[in-house]
């Protein structure tokens, strides 16, 4: 039974992508209660793996029976299972709510099959124990939201796509580079066993601080650090809501989760100097989100420079690699999924019913949509970490773990980024919904039942994950312990558990 | 023979660096296949170049290649291959509808005209 476990997060959307694909372009209906069904059906499964991982520790498959530092192994421990459920809501979420957003021109070029081999790929990513599997899998969802970027075929999709292309490219090259160097130093590719071999070894690793800054190069392009971050403010303004969603809440945190990976199971020689540079960078990210935050007027840029300072922020939480660190940086990844989504889809809605994505054209919609507002300065709260919801516990822990290591400065940057992310949420919020009111008879008459279903609920599991915060604090630290004490991961190896 | 090999893929690497430089959309995606030649050549040379070595574990053998590099060689390829498919596809549209294969004019937001 727990064999098969791991596997099911990546099959379950590969086949219903397959079917979706043999059905064809006609039926858009089936299309829709197929895949809505999938994302429900993972919802299920993948509370179903927490439960497991919380009863029973780590859950190990090594697929085809082939022995652990041999074959490739599945390795599903708390951080994964948490991020492959934080994954499954997002989906579902985001799948209801393309039902009355995506055009039926893209719906019917295989829109739905798309996201479900992006998330395959993405929870493949999550649950591998593996390094060249992890670039495969990192692959798999790359070539998925190639397509997705591009469907449609608008011209400002294509361009930016085409950069994305490129970007993504150059920086899976790197990669397989990466992962060269750290075989012909090891001789292992899996995780653990690097580590175990790492650990036992004491002589001169200088040679990993060289494989440090390549799989940086890597990892900061996909999740957006400074100075790689040039691609996303552009790439992810293309493509529609939903896409644009999902890109920002999942795409970006797989980046992080394999700096949180390979950050603790194989740089731990030197530190001081790698870990010190992935400080420096997020608190760079930090700051130049934040001005972007504050510098524009278009909704969609606001909330994609938001990504940038969320990023950093948890990246400066891994960084310090204590107990602190980690369970404010698990905590605030996967707050972040799930309200980066939520805001996302807000917006969206906004931008579907005015037909307007700038903030100085709009205003007075709180006669109209009193909840949606109501629920966009909730979500506002939500990310700004406001103490009952989660993002309050996130930043508590990692502000405490900056100032406890010594980086005063940092600690002051990541609360004042706080300020700005409220004030840029907050200034969609009073001049779109307070303020003179625009001309009401333009508001397009589309139906947004769904719209509203799917970021209503992404606001609400964030308020019930906040209040639920301190209950579900054994989990976390139980997945911030792969990260802070990488032996409880790869003690898989050794026999123990 | 390692040496030469290193050498070889920092050449290629070079030339791809130049060719992803210039302004030409197919001279760009040129640039990343000639690219990922050359991390192949290294990801190769990683796992040592020996000569008559077959890549199989056995009590018999004596001297053997390791397959694993060969294995993540093929992969990489097969991967390659999608990547630079679909690249010349979104290449050939973005040259139908933006009018333009100059990267240089592919900033900013374009008008919509349909």
């Amino acid at each position: 039974m727990t064999d098969i476990i791991p596997i099911l997060p990546i099959m379950i959307p590969v086949l219903a992508g397959i079917i979706l694909l043999a059905i064809g372009r006609t039926n858009i209906y089936l299309h829709r209660v197929i895949a809505s069904l999938t994302a429900l059906l993972m919802v299920i499964v993948s509370i179903v793996i927490v439960y497991y991982v919380a009863q029973y520790g780590i859950i190990v498959t090594h697929v085809g029976n082939w022995e652990a530092p041999f074959g490739v192994s599945l390795v599903v421990d708390m951080l994964a299972a948490l991020l492959v459920l934080a994954t499954s809501i997002v989906t579902f979420a985001v799948v209801v709510y393309s039902f009355q957003s995506i055009d039926a021109a893209r719906e019917r070029f295989f829109y739905y099959p798309m996201i479900m081999f992006m998330i395959s790929g993405i929870n493949g990513a999550f649950t591998t124990g593996d390094i060249f599997n992890m670039f495969v899998f990192f692959e798999v969802f790359l070539l998925a939201s190639y397509v997705l970027i591009t469907t449609g075929g608008t011209k400002i999709q294509l361009q930016e796509g085409f950069k994305y292309l490129l970007v993504n490219i150059l920086s899976s090259n790197f990669f397989v580079l990466a992962v060269a160097y750290l075989y012909s130093a090891v001789g292992s590719l899996n995780m653990a066993d690097i580590h175990n071999k790492l650990s036992a070894f004491d002589g001169d690793a200088s040679i990993m601080s060289l494989i440090a800054v390549v799989m940086l190069f890597v990892f900061a392009t996909k999740a957006g650090l400074f100075p790689f971050y040039f691609w996303l403010p552009g790439s992810y303004f293309a493509p529609p809501m939903p896409i644009m969603a999902l890109f920002g809440a999942l795409l970006t945190k797989v980046g992080v989760y394999a700096i949180a990976r390979v950050y603790s199971l194989f740089f731990i020689d030197n530190v001081e100097f790698t870990h010190q540079m992935l400080m420096l960078l997020a608190v760079l990210t930090i700051v130049m989100g934040s001005i972007g935050a504050i510098a524009y007027s278009d909704m969609k840029k606001i909330v994609i420079y938001n990504i940038l300072i969320a990023i950093g922020i948890i990246v400066a939480g891994i960084s310090m690699m204590d107990e602190a660190g980690t369970v404010g940086a698990t905590y605030y990844l996967i707050n972040d999924i799930i309200i980066k989504a939520g805001l996302f889809l807000l917006v969206g809605f906004i931008i579907y019913r005015t037909g307007e994505s700038d903030i100085t054209k709009l205003g007075g919609l709180m006669k109209i949509h009193p909840v949606t507002g109501w629920m966009l300065l909730i979500s506002a709260f939500g990310l700004a970490g406001v103490p009952p919801l989660p993002g309050f516990y996130g930043k508590l822990f990692i502000v405490t773990s900056l100032f406890d290591n010594g980086h005063a400065v940092s600690g002051i940057i990541v609360l004042l980024s706080s300020l700005v992310v409220l004030y840029s949420i907050l200034r969609i919020f009073i001049s779109v919904f307070w303020g003179e009111s625009m001309d009401f008879t333009k508001l397009k008459p589309i139906s947004y039942d769904k719209l509203l279903f799917s970021s209503f609920l992404m606001v609400i599991i964030m308020v019930a994950f906040g209040f639920g915060a301190d209950a579900l604090y054994p989990l976390f630290d139980s997945a911030a312990q792969s990260l802070y004490e990488p032996s409880s991961y790869s003690g898989y190896l050794l026999g123990v558990d | 023979m390692e040496i030469l090999i290193i050498v070889l893929a920092g050449l290629l690497i070079g030339a791809s660096v130049y060719l992803m430089l210039s302004k030409s959309l197919l001279r760009i995606i040129l640039g990343t296949g000639i690219l990922s030649h050359g991390i192949l050549l290294m990801l190769l040379t990683m796992g040592g170049l020996k000569r008559g070595g077959i890549p199989v574990l056995d009590d018999s053998v004596q001297q053997y290649t390791d397959p694993l590099p060969q294995a993540m060689l093929l992969t990489v390829i097969v991967i390659t291959f999608a990547l630079t498919a679909y690249m010349l596809v979104v290449a050939i549209r973005v040259y139908r509808e933006l009018g333009t294969d100059d990267v240089e004019q592919l900033k900013g937001v374009p008008r919509e005209d349909d």
